[in-house]
Parts: C-alpha cells; sequence; structure tokens
C-alpha cells in the first residue's frame, strides 16, 4: 500500500469518525419525530380546526415555506440560517427546544395551539418569519401540528394555561404617571432606554438563551411588538415574558393594574398610530419627559 | 484462459467499473442535491427560499403574489434597503440555452433531395425541419425597494441578436396612507393577469406566450388589445391585508407598450381586474377572477408625401376583450389554471386598418409591406360592403403537477375560435379588402389550437442561484395562415437550460 492511499485512507477514517455519529444522531432524531408524528399530542386545536400532522400536504407545505429557516429537522438549521445574523436577523426558531417567546402561557410552559396559528398568521416583525396569512386556516392548523411534532416536549408536557387579563381600565393621566413609575421601578429603561429608544445600558450587552446577540424592542422607531400590536398583547408580553430572550416574566413584580399602567405609558413612547390617540393626548397635557437616566442609576 | 477469454472479461469489468462510477456519480449528485429553491434577487434579501414565493420559479404562488402586490416587500419592518448588507446588489440575471427541432410548412420551390414529382421551380407546400442549439436572449432583472413602500422593477433585455430594449421599467407606490388597498405604478409594467405571461416557463416561441393574450383575427389591423404585452401607463392596485381579494385598473396608452407616441395621439384603454381568493381548506387558497380590456385605437394618420407621420392618429375607433381567470389547488401538488376571452374589434380594425407598427404584417396572414401601404382610413374612405366587426372566444387551460419545487410537470392547451370574421358573408366575392383577404372569410379562418408540454427540473437551486433542465413539445394549428392558404401547422420538441444567479 503506498503512503497516497494511506493518507487518503486516514483523511476518511477522521472524517468517518465525525460524520457517523452526526449521521447517526440525525437519524436517530428524525425515527423519534417520525414516531411522535403518530401520537395524539401532536394534533392541534384551535377553535373549531383540528389540525392534523398526518395531512398529506402539510409536510410538502412545510419543507416549501419553512424548511429553508428551520430545517428539515426542525432544529432552526435550515440552509438559509447561515446568513441570518443577529441581531439584526434573528437567528430561525429551534422546534426542537420548544421554547416559544409570543405564548399566552406562564413563563417556562408551552404555547397554546392558537399561540403557535397566530404567530404563524401574524409573522414576526423585525425577523425573517414572514406573514403567513396566504394559508387557508386548515393548512395553518396542519403546520401547528407539524411543529409539535419536532420537539419530546409535547409528549410529555401539555400546554400551560393562558392567563388572565383583567378588562383594560380607562386611560387617565394619573396611571401614565403610574406606568412610567413602574417603568423605572422594574428597570425596564435598562434595556429600553429611558426614553424607549432601545439604548438601555445593558442594550449591548444583551443575548438570547443561546448566547446570540439579541436587540430590545425600540418603542419610538414605529415597529410593530413582536407578539401583536393590541393592548392586551402588549400586557401579555409583561407577565408572560418572551421566554429564550432576556425579557422576563414580570408576573410576580407586578400588580395586573400595575401592568396596565405600563401599557399605558409605553403607548406615549411610540409614535402616532391607531392605538395610542388617547395616550398621546395625556403626554402632552402632562408634559411627560423621559426619565432621567443618571438618577435612575444612582 | 484464452486472451480473447482475458480481454472479454476486462472489458466486462472496465464496462462495470464505469457502470459502477456513473451509478456512484449520479448516487452523489442527487445526494448532494440541495432541496432549495430561491430566485437569488429577492431570496438575497430576505434569506427566505424561492419556494417560499414560486411554485416553481419564476411562477408565483399566493405568498409570492402578496409579496409581488406589497411592491416586493414582506412587510416585516426590514424592507427598506437601510437594512441591506451593503454588498447587496438586488440584480438577477437570467438566460436559457436551448436546442430545438423545429418542424412547420413552407411554401418551397426547390426540391432537391426530397421526394416529389413537382418540377423544380413551381411553388408548393413542404414541410421542413431543422434543429440546432439556440438562445432565447438575457434578461436582467434588478428590483426591489428604494425606501419603505416604494420599489422598482428595470429588466433590460436582449433578444438572441444582443439587441437590447427595457422589457420593464416601473416604479411603485405602495400602501399609501397605511392602506394596501392603495397602490401605485407607473412606467412599463406587466398588466395585472392572474395567469402571468411574463412568469411562463415554456421556451417555445408557439408556447412561450399565451395565444389568449395576443389573439387577434387574420387581416385584423389593431395591436393595441394584447394583455400579454408589457404596456406603458399607470395602475392602480388594491389588495386586502392577506391578499386574498384584489382588484386593479390600470391606464394605458394605446400603443402596445411602444414608445414614443408612435401608434396614435390621445388614445387610451383600460385594463381592469378583480380576483377572489377562497379558502378551500386542505385544497388551499383557489381563485376566481374576471378581467376587461377596452380602449380605444387610432385608424387614420396624416400623412407626408404620402407617409403617416408618427403620433397623428384620429378617428378612433374601439375594441375589448373581457374575461374570467381562475387558479384552482388540488392540495398541493395539482393545480389548474385557466382564462377565458371574448374579444371584439372595431369593423375598422377587422379591414386591417390601425397598426402603423408592422402594418400589413405577415404574422397577421397576410403580406407584408413597407409602411406606406398603410391601411390608412383618411377621410371619405368607406369600408367595404359586407364588413363587419369581428369576434371571437378563446381559452387557455394550464394544468400543473408540482412533484416537488424543483420537479414539475406542465400541461397547456389553447383554443382560439372565430364567432364572427370581419369579412361577413355578404362580403364581395372576389373582392380583396385591405385586410387583404379575398371575399368572405371562412367561418373558421385563424382558429388556433395550441398544445403545449414539459417537464421542468431544478437539479439546485439555492437562494444564491438557480437552474433548470427543461423537455418541452410543442403543437401549434392555425386555420388558413400558413403559406398559400395552408394551415400553420408546427411542431417543436425543446431541450433547454434556464438558469439565473
Amino acid at each position: 500500500m503506498n503512503a497516497q492511499l494511506m493518507r487518503w485512507l486516514r483523511l476518511l477514517a477522521v472524517l468517518g469518525f465525525f460524520a457517523v455519529p452526526t449521521l447517526v444522531l440525525a437519524q436517530l432524531t428524525q425515527s423519534q419525530q417520525e414516531e411522535w408524528l403518530h401520537t395524539p399530542a401532536v394534533a392541534s386545536h384551535i377553535g373549531n380546526l383540528t389540525g392534523n400532522a398526518n395531512s398529506g400536504t402539510v409536510k410538502y407545505d412545510y419543507r416549501r415555506y419553512c424548511v429553508g429557516c428551520h430545517g428539515e429537522l426542525g432544529d432552526g438549521n435550515g440552509e438559509v440560517a447561515q446568513w441570518l445574523d443577529p441581531p439584526m436577523w434573528p437567528k430561525p426558531r429551534d422546534f426542537e427546544l420548544a421554547i416559544f417567546k409570543c405564548r399566552s402561557t406562564p413563563t417556562g410552559t408551552l404555547p397554546t395551539d392558537e399561540d403557535l396559528y397566530d404567530t404563524i398568521g401574524r409573522g414576526l416583525d423585525r425577523s425573517a418569519m414572514p406573514i403567513w396569512n396566504t394559508f387557508t386556516n386548515q393548512e395553518r392548523a396542519d403546520l401547528v401540528a407539524w411543529i409539535k411534532h419536532f420537539s419530546p416536549r409535547w409528549q410529555t408536557e401539555k400546554a400551560g394555561t393562558p392567563i388572565q387579563i383583567p378588562p383594560e381600565p380607562e386611560i387617565t393621566p394619573d396611571r401614565v404617571k403610574a406606568g412610567q413609575d413602574v417603568f423605572a421601578r422594574v428597570q425596564c429603561w435598562k434595556c429600553h432606554g429611558v426614553a424607549g429608544q432601545a439604548n438601555g445600558p445593558s442594550a449591548s450587552t444583551l443575548t438570547d438563551d443561546q448566547s446570540r446577540p439579541i436587540a430590545p424592542f425600540n418603542f419610538t422607531d414605529g415597529s410593530r411588538p413582536k407578539c401583536g400590536s393590541t393592548d392586551q398583547d402588549i400586557y401579555r408580553i409583561f407577565m408572560t415574558g418572551l421566554d429564550g430572550t432576556p425579557m422576563p416574566s414580570f408576573a410576580d413584580n407586578i400588580k395586573p393594574e400595575e401592568a396596565w399602567d405600563l401599557v399605558f405609558f409605553l403607548r406615549t413612547l411610540q409614535p402616532h398610530n391607531q392605538y395610542n390617540k388617547r395616550e398621546k393626548e395625556i403626554a402632552k397635557q402632562l408634559n411627560l419627559k423621559p426619565l432621567n437616566a443618571l438618577k435612575l442609576s444612582q | 484462459m484464452r486472451i480473447g477469454t482475458l480481454l472479454c472479461v476486462r472489458r466486462f469489468s472496465y464496462v462495470q467499473s464505469f457502470a459502477t462510477a456513473t451509478l456512484g456519480l449520479i448516487i452523489l449528485f442527487l445526494s448532494f442535491t440541495p432541496s432549495a429553491n430561491a430566485l437569488p434577487a429577492f431570496a438575497r434579501k430576505y434569506g427566505l427560499r424561492c419556494s417560499a414565493c414560486h411554485e416553481t420559479w419564476p411562477i408565483l404562488n399566493n405568498f409570492g403574489l402578496k409579496f409581488r402586490d406589497n411592491g416586493y416587500q414582506l412587510m416585516n419592518d426590514h424592507d427598506a434597503p437601510i437594512w441591506q448588507n451593503p454588498s447587496y446588489w438586488p440584480v438577477t440575471f437570467r438566460i436559457t440555452p436551448i436546442w430545438h427541432r423545429l418542424s412547420s410548412l413552407n411554401s418551397v420551390d426547390t426540391y432537391t433531395n426530397v421526394s416529389t414529382t413537382l418540377p423544380e421551380g413551381t411553388l408548393a407546400v413542404q414541410r421542413i425541419t431543422s434543429s440546432g442549439f439556440d438562445l432565447s436572449g438575457l434578461d436582467f432583472h434588478t428590483g426591489g425597494t428604494l425606501e419603505k413602500n416604494i420599489s422598482f422593477y428595470v429588466l433590460p433585455s436582449s433578444d438572441p441578436t444582443a439587441t437590447f430594449h427595457f422589457e420593464t421599467v416601473m416604479a411603485r407606490f405602495d400602501n399609501l396612507f397605511g392602506s394596501s388597498w392603495l397602490n401605485i405604478k407607473v412606467g412599463r409594467f406587466e398588466l395585472n393577469n392572474l395567469l402571468s405571461e411574463k412568469r411562463m416557463v415554456q421556451l417555445t416561441g408557439n408556447g412561450g406566450i399565451y395565444q389568449t393574450y395576443h389573439f387577434i383575427p387574420v387581416g385584423d389591423g389593431n395591436i393595441f388589445g394584447q394583455m400579454g404585452s408589457n404596456q406603458l401607463g399607470m395602475e392602480y392596485l388594491g389588495h386586502s391585508y392577506n391578499d386574498r381579494t384584489r382588484i386593479s385598473a390600470a391606464l394605458l396608452t394605446s400603443s402596445d407598450g411602444n414608445e414614443n407616441l408612435i401608434t396614435g395621439a390621445n388614445t387610451y384603454n383600460g385594463f381592469f381586474t378583480f380576483d377572489q381568493g377562497l379558502d378551500l381548506g386542505k385544497l388551499g387558497v383557489d381563485r376566481l377572477g374576471a378581467y376587461a380590456f377596452v380602449g380605444e385605437a387610432a385608424t387614420y394618420y396624416r400623412t407626408s408625401s404620402g407617409t403617416p407621420i408618427p403620433g397623428s392618429g384620429i378617428t378612433n375607433k374601439g375594441f375589448s376583450r373581457e374575461g374570467f381567470t381562475g387558479q384552482f389547488y388540488f392540495g398541493a401538488h395539482f393545480d389548474v389554471n385557466f382564462v377565458t376571452q371574448h374579444g371584439s374589434d372595431n369593423a375598422w380594425f377587422g379591414q386591417g386598418y390601425g397598426n402603423p407598427i408592422n402594418p400589413g404584417s405577415a404574422e397577421n396572414g397576410i403580406p407584408s409591406c413597407p409602411t406606406s401601404c398603410l391601411a390608412n382610413a383618411t377621410p371619405g374612405t368607406t369600408l367595404p360592403l359586407g364588413s363587419q366587426a369581428p369576434t371571437w372566444n378563446g381559452y387557455t387551460l394550464e394544468a400543473r403537477y408540482v412533484y416537488s419545487p424543483q420537479l414539475i410537470f406542465i400541461g397547456e392547451f389553447e383554443a382560439e375560435r372565430m364567432s364572427r370574421q370581419a369579412n361577413g358573408p355578404g362580403y364581395v366575392p372576389g373582392f380583396t379588402g385591405p385586410n387583404g383577404i379575398t371575399g368572405a372569410a371562412p367561418s373558421n379562418l385563424g382558429n388556433i389550437n395550441n398544445y403545449d408540454g414539459l417537464i421542468r427540473y431544478n437539479p439546485f437551486m439555492t437562494s444564491r442561484a438557480g437552474m433548470a433542465l427543461q423537455a418541452e413539445y410543442n403543437v401549434f394549428h392555425q386555420v388558413g395562415t400558413g403559406p398559400m392558404g395552408a394551415n400553420t401547422n408546427t411542431n417543436e420538441l425543446l431541450l433547454g437550460l434556464d438558469f439565473d444567479f
């Protein structure tokens, strides 16, 4: 055997050493996912719709529309994931972990089927996740079921119970001011900045739970919040947190009425939109100024 | 062992090795074929697979339609170019080299190597078959956003002789006042056809256009009602947030997209569309719509020393095209698209008046002649006895089986049927009018049947480049427009490459 042949064999052996376990692992994951596909736990229920992960078309839809980012195994390693550079372009969600930002359920729990259904239809602003509202309702429900077959969590855990959102109180100047106090007390400004411009002292150091850079939400540039734009959606974000990101749940730190105050105050930071006419008027009337960052730091 | 046996064994061993190696290469090739599909210019920008927007590139699916209707935006707050990498350049090149074998009828008077009893020099209809490598031209697609809700598309396109023209030049202003119902487009652009001719994958010259979009009765001089051609004008488009409901109205100059107002003056036409997407559950979002193309064009051009003056058209006459469109998905793999058309031209067009671009064009079934022989409706001109407004009906049916975004089968059938000829029953027998047809026209003159079938396979198509291999067969049949009054009857086999990068 000549030396050149030996070199090739050695190279093959090294490649095999790394490649074989990777392939075996991928195969195991895939075969497990195949099993989960046929369990009742992955079926989705959204209103009158029942989503089926074995519908025949859902696999095709996933391959056509989703696999480029989320990958064949749902691990967020699709072929274009490499081109998405956080924080400007967040990396695709890893469905194997089953950790989702937009939930109506308490932090650490699985989202409801409706949560996933709404996320697909709403898209995620400031990311590569488009608004997929061109699917039929049934196709969307089927995709929810398909997403659930990627992670073992859906086999062993139930979705969390959605948090209760009390009725929205009437906006008053006192409530807006109280909201600013909450903003200072729970230190929202540390990430979001005193004027909500995403330039707080911690903003540049933030990473998600996979140590990838992540940017806080900028209230002032007219962007839509990732998990919905209504007052209820914003309230929900405080109380459930955005799992997988540095945005925690404040359910244990602020009372429901305080959360509403905070919603009203945050509306004053946003540019004029369909939701904040009254809040902007009150801010003008109060001559509301941004907090003093220096004072807050002391 | 005898030497012969040894050689035989060795040869077998070579053959076996070659076969094994080939098989190995094929398996390797298929194993490493990424299942991505992407139009590079936009896919690069958004990091999305091409299959997200295209049924197969470049045919749009519902999501792609919404993306286009939003002015090439995903509406995810990253649409403005400020979010792009500075090195991003929204350009895609597309070129389609082909090999084809074309068989068509011609009038021939030389018979070398042809089995015929006709004496040399006698004009007769013969079928001629030719084949060879060819090129369909080169397109430079560039498009994208200039600012949020302001976008552009420019498409310089060359023919096989490298003569360039601007196929598309337009700017769009979308979501005006924050409403998806207010979008304006100006420039030269494709009309809002649900079944897009500019996005069809057919390579053949016959199937490469939709006959329904371009049909003109034999001898007719109205070139202005061709809804497949890119037109000059402005378009209003409105659509619901999820793009289920779409309406559009375009105001166009009656020039068939030609510049410099050479086809007339102060003549316009309007193109109106409406379509509604229906949520059919597992079948998908199916669409049903209607369109109308109505307008006027000049039939008389003032002359200077007998030559028509460009842009001097008057004596406008009307025309209309209207019909239904549909796009029916039957699950993820199969869909059927159709367009119907009822067309009508004024009797003056029917007699050949109106076309100053290709007066008496051979394509319209009458012999070509120089510009000076333009049929001109000068004051005092009367229509020949028996002239009538030509009308016709037609439809295009295109069925697609999408095995995967990388492999698609398409079957297309088109039928165009004259219902009233310009030279009616009372046309003076033996009289040859301006449209070149002698006497009353047969009721089926100009009827078309067009069949096209193709297989298109994308061995790869990443978000950076793509390539398709295509095999296609086309049969085209038109009554009475062939040489010496015969039917036009062509068939074509094409093997081509379609790639963009």
